[in-house]
This record gives C-alpha cells, sequence and structure tokens, in this order.
C-alpha cells in the first residue's frame, strides 16, 4: 500500500489491517474497522472491498469525486444499510444484523449531506434529543412530573446549552431550528451528534455552503472538538483545504473501490488520485 | 426561565384555565337553572369529543401518522364501559354509580390501549397513505365485529359469544349484536367529563414537553435523524398511538354511558373524519385549538338545527370559511398586529402557533 510520511504535525504508522493510524493511538482499540465491506444494488457494486481502521483520537478524510461512494460508506457504517460483503466493527464490536439505533448507541453519530434537522423545534430541543439516551426518564415520570423528570430536565437543559456553547450558539437556544442561517444549521447538526456521546463522529460534508472564513473556524472547532471530547471524526468534503489542513489519515474512493491510502502529502502526489479527479492528460491517454 | 419555556408555560396554563372557566361557569347555569336544555344535554358529548380531538391530535399533530381510525377506538371503550357497567349492577349488584363509572371508564381505557397495541404492532410499520387506510380498515372491522358480538348475564356470571343461540334464554342482555349496547343505566355526568377533559390536557400537554414527547416530535420531523440519534422509531409512534387509543377508550366509556343504548354504526368512518376536522381545524399540534374546534363543532349543528335543511349546508360553508381564513396569510397577520398589544402583556412574543408545537 501506500508508504508512510510524516505529516506535518501527526506521525501516521501502518497497524496490521493494511491501514495508517496516527502514532497516539497505536495502543488503543481502534475505533473503525472496515474489512472487505461491500454493498451491491441490484447487481450495481456501489461500494467494493473497502478497509479503512480508524484510529481513537483520529480525524480520517474520505474524499473522491461525485458518486464515488461515500455517503454510502457512511450508510453502511451507521447501519441505514446492511452490507451484502465484509464486516464493520465499531470499538471492536461487530455490527452485523443491527439496526441505526443500535449502531449509535454502540457510539458513532452523524450529520447529512442534506441538512436534516427537526425544523420544527427549537435549537436547544434539537440538541436535547442528542442526549436522549445519555439523560433518561420515563414517560410516567415525564407525565406525572416526578421529581426526577424536574432533575433530569435540568440537568439536559444544562448540557445542551455546554455543547451549544462549542460553537458560541448558546444564544441561540430558544429559536426554532429551520430558521437559522445555513451554516449555524451546519453546526447545529454538529452539536446535536456529540450530544449522543459519541467515539466516532461522522460528519458528511460539514464545510458545504460556507464561505472561506466560516470554514476556517469550522477546521479550528474540529479540531477542538477532538481534543475536548478525545473522539474520532471521519469526514467526507470537497474543501481540500479543509481535508488536506486537518485530516490525518485520508482515504479516496473513486467507482466505490479505495484508490488511495495515506497522509495529505501522500495523497496530493499521488498520480491515481490526479488521474481520479482530473482525468489522464492528454498525451498519456494516446 | 428562558423565553421558550415562559410561552410553553403560557400556553399551557391559557388552555387549563379556558377549560376550567368554562366548567365553572356551566356548572354555575347548571345550579342556576339557566342553562337550556339542549346546551345541558350537549355538556357530555362536548366533553367527550374533545378528548376525542385531543388525543387525536396527539396522533396526528405530534406524532405526525395520519389515522383515520380513531372512532373505533372510542367504540371499543363505549361497549367494554356499557358491559362492565351492566355487569356489576347486574351480577354483582353494584348501585355506587359514580364507583361504576369510574370502573367503566377504566376499564375501557384498558381495552382500549391492548386494542391500541394489537393494532399498532403492524400498522406503525407502515408510512403515510398506508397507514391511513389500514387504520379505516380497523375502524369499519370494530364496527363489524361488535355487529356479532353478544354478551349478556346469566346467573351472574358474563356470557360472551358470536352467534345468539349461545346466550341462555332469560339472561340479561348487554351487548346485543346488531342492536348494540341495551338497557344501559345512564351514569355519566359532566363533572365525570370535565375530569376527563383535564386528564386527558395533562397526560398529553405533558406528554409533549417531556423527553417522550421531544422524541415523537423529533420523529415526525425527521425520521432518519432522529433513529441517527439513538431513537426507537417504533417505540415511540407506539406510545403516541397507545396513548391516544386510551384516551379514547376511556372517554368512549363515558359517551356510551351517557345515553340508553350504544349501537356500532354510531362509531363509523364519518365520525373518525369528524374527529379529524376537529384536529385540523383547531390546528395541528395545537392543543387549545383542538379544545376549541372539538366544542364549536359539536354545539354548532344544534344551533343550526332552525335552518333544518340547509343545516349541513351551512356548516359545510363554515368549515371551509374557517379553514381559508386560518390559514390565509394575510388575515394571519392581520390577526397578529390586533393581538400583539395582548402579547406584549404577557412580557413575550408568541410563536403564532402557539407554544406547544415548537
Amino acid at each position: 500500500m501506500t508508504e508512510v510520511k510524516r505529516h506535518s504535525t501527526t506521525k501516521m504508522v501502518p497497524v496490521p489491517s493494511h491501514s495508517i493510524v496516527p502514532e497516539r493511538d497505536l495502543g488503543q482499540q481502534p475505533v473503525l474497522e472496515t474489512n472487505h465491506l461491500g454493498i451491491e444494488f441490484g447487481g450495481l457494486k456501489a461500494v467494493e472491498d473497502f478497509n479503512l481502521t480508524i484510529g481513537k483520537t483520529e480525524i480520517a478524510g474520505l474524499i473522491g469525486p461525485n458518486g464515488a461512494g461515500k455517503t454510502t460508506v457512511f450508510n453502511l457504517i451507521t447501519k441505514v444499510y446492511e452490507p451484502t460483503n465484509g464486516t464493520v466493527l465499531i470499538n471492536g464490536k461487530d455490527t452485523k444484523g443491527m439496526n441505526i439505533v443500535q449502531a449509535s448507541r454502540l457510539g458513532i453519530a452523524r450529520t447529512f449531506q442534506n441538512i436534516r434537522l427537526f425544523s420544527n423545534m427549537t435549537v436547544e430541543d434539537n440538541v436535547r434529543i442528542g442526549l436522549h439516551n445519555q439523560i433518561r426518564y420515563s414517560m410516567m415520570e415525564g407525565i406525572l412530573r416526578l421529581p426526577r423528570y424536574w432533575t433530569k430536565e435540568k440537568r439536559m437543559h444544562r448540557e445542551a446549552l455546554d455543547l451549544l456553547s462549542i460553537f458560541d450558539m448558546q444564544d441561540l437556544a430558544d429559536v426554532q431550528a429551520g430558521s437559522l442561517p445555513y451554516g449555524a444549521q451546519r453546526r447545529l447538526e454538529i452539536v446535536r451528534a456529540l450530544a449522543t456521546n459519541p467515539s466516532l463522529l461522522l460528519l458528511d460534508e460539514p464545510a458545504a455552503g460556507m464561505n472561506p472564513h466560516e470554514t476556517e473556524e469550522l477546521m479550528e472547532n474540529i479540531i477542538k472538538i477532538r481534543d475536548q471530547f478525545q473522539i474520532a471524526i471521519l469526514l467526507i468534503e470537497h474543501d481540500m483545504n479543509l481535508v488536506m489542513g486537518i485530516c490525518e489519515g485520508i482515504c479516496v474512493l473513486n467507482y466505490g473501490k479505495i484508490i488511495a491510502k495515506g497522509t495529505a502529502d501522500d495523497i496530493q502526489n499521488n498520480p491515481v488520485v490526479v488521474e481520479a479527479y482530473l482525468g489522464k492528460r492528454k498525451e498519456e491517454a494516446k | 426561565m428562558t423565553r421558550a419555556k415562559r410561552n410553553r408555560l403560557i400556553y399551557n396554563c391559557v388552555t387549563f384555565a379556558v377549560v376550567i372557566i368554562a366548567f365553572i361557569v356551566l356548572q354555575g347555569m347548571i345550579e342556576n337553572k339557566t342553562i337550556t336544555r339542549a346546551l345541558k344535554g350537549q355538556l357530555i358529548p362536548i366533553c367527550c369529543w374533545i378528548v376525542m380531538a385531543v388525543s387525536l391530535n396527539l396522533v396526528i399533530g405530534i406524532s405526525g401518522e395520519l389515522s383515520l381510525g380513531h372512532a373505533g377506538f372510542m367504540s371499543v371503550g363505549a361497549f367494554t364501559g356499557a358491559v362492565i357497567s351492566g355487569w356489576l349492577l347486574n351480577a354483582h349488584g353494584m348501585e355506587n354509580e359514580t364507583l361504576r363509572l369510574v370502573l367503566a371508564i377504566v376499564g375501557g381505557g384498558i381495552t382500549a390501549g391492548i386494542t391500541g397495541v394489537i393494532i399498532g404492532i403492524p400498522v406503525l410499520r407502515l408510512r403515510g397513505d398506508y397507514l391511513a387506510i389500514v387504520t379505516l380498515a380497523f375502524g369499519e372491522i370494530i364496527r363489524n365485529l361488535v355487529n356479532v358480538t353478544y354478551i349478556a348475564v346469566a346467573d351472574g356470571h358474563l356470557v360472551f359469544s358470536f352467534l345468539k343461540k349461545n346466550v341462555p334464554d332469560g339472561a340479561r342482555m348487554l351487548v346485543d349484536g346488531a342492536s348494540g349496547a341495551v338497557k344501559i343505566s345512564k351514569i355519566s355526568t359532566f363533572t365525570m367529563g370535565f375530569i376527563l377533559v383535564m386528564v386527558t390536557l395533562i397526560v398529553v400537554l405533558n406528554l409533549i414537553n417531556s423527553r417522550s414527547g421531544r422524541a415523537i416530535k423529533a420523529i415526525r420531523d425527521n425520521r432518519i435523524a432522529a433513529e441517527s440519534m439513538g431513537v426507537p422509531v417504533t417505540k415511540y409512534k407506539m406510545m403516541a398511538f397507545v396513548t391516544a387509543s386510551v384516551l379514547a377508550g376511556m372517554v368512549g366509556a363515558l359517551y356510551g354511558l351517557n345515553s340508553s343504548t350504544v349501537v356500532p354504526s354510531q362509531f363509523t368512518f364519518n365520525q373518525s373524519i369528524n374527529v379529524l376536522v376537529f384536529v385540523v381545524l383547531g390546528g395541528l399540534g395545537n392543543v387549545l385549538g383542538s379544545v376549541i374546534s372539538a366544542t364549536l363543532l359539536t354545539v354548532l349543528p344544534e344551533v343550526l338545527r332552525a335552518f333544518a335543511d340547509y343545516r349541513m349546508l351551512v356548516y359545510a360553508v363554515v368549515l371551509i370559511l374557517v379553514m381559508i381564513f386560518t390559514n390565509n396569510p394575510t388575515i394571519r397577520s392581520f390577526a397578529d398586529r390586533l393581538l400583539a398589544p395582548v402579547k406584549k402583556l404577557f412580557g413575550g412574543r408568541r410563536s403564532d402557533k402557539g407554544g406547544a408545537q415548537a
């Protein structure tokens, strides 16, 4: 596979599953391991032989041209689709036969390419849905307003505001989520995903529709989130500045297959990747 | 206290205040005997339809599932209530009417709840139109099932059969097939109706402002996102559906025990649609709206009795006009401007659809 080079900040080291993880995560159980993962839709192999390992606190990138199967990979990891081949291990646990809810309880949270907020609910209530499995009380306790209801609701309120403060959004807590500006909706989706206390956060084009300044801020925040929560982040993104700037391990997908894996430097200099994005040079094509 | 929380509190207080004040005024009118006979006869049905509308609102407005079989649950409750009341009276000689009524209501709620679970398991896997069709069919099935059910008390025992010949001679019939529940002792009271309305409001309003209620709303807004946040969809859809059916069953018992006979054909598809009209007119997800529209639309046909033949025509026109006026943005913003000083009084801006929906 690709040779390991020094990234500007992190040293990436190979692991037995032909992947690389940051050196600091080497002794730890990887958050995500996929082995020969694949799915067919009526004979069309949307994703094929997808092998990826993500370290415990790694920021990884998944890139590729449109239609390469990136979002399908996310849907396989989060169990929206049941894979036809291969396995997905989350924190070492096989997710075979699980549904979306069970996978989420194992510690996967995601955002969506086309924003999927609870747009008729307030910003705070959106985050509270993320806290659904973190702070629990029963339906009866809610209807009868027993003491547990009040203490748990108070805790939910406090934690929701804490989480919103990551993006300085605590003042927007009462606003209807659907009426937020686009960038804020994307940020709220990340906050909501973080509220589920994940060990792996999947971000599907977090910078889509953001201006360069907002993207810059987002990059800082992604690193901040990783450091603060000590979680792994896998992101799909078309903004190469973001991907090359913060991703430690990068995986390039084309026609459902991995065509390259490695650090930012590896990927930028990989002729196969350049060809997938830009096509062959004229003289080579002849 | 945050603004959203305050708005919600105001909305809930207004809802309860409206119901409580209405009850006190009507109760006073009954004592003074200033109430008209026609209105007095309408009081219990009004309570019944309020509960039906609010509980259906939980399914349609809050949970976002179109259920067209809500009258079916009411019918389950009505016949259960009639049987329980008749059985307690005839087999056990229980004379205490209030206790009998309470037991009948509880029994009606339980059986309707069980029916809700049985229907919900297959039905809530469906979405949209399919769910509507299946719930519609359920309403019809219940009606036809009651049509061939014979329940009687013989020698202090409850006899249950689908064939009339199995019922021994001289037994006291409680449910007589297509003739429905017969010779019911009328024990429903307006106070009990008021209590049921209050119970319904407390259950529904507290539910939608709790963890479970938020989960239900989240599923309505975006099912996939809710699932990926770890919210089990079927569980919470079921919770809303069964809660609504329990409430419908409870109030069905009250409705059944308000008249001397209840026939299965009282709970047809038309009745479900009627309740749906209350809900849509009051505003999806708006509990106070359901209370008001259920009251008005129950009283309206009686008021229009003077117009005899034109009654249903006027009713339809009124409905259409209300729909147009409440959904027209120009008229709405005009109404909002008119109400602005009132809202300022409470110190906060309310969303135009009310706090419970937010």
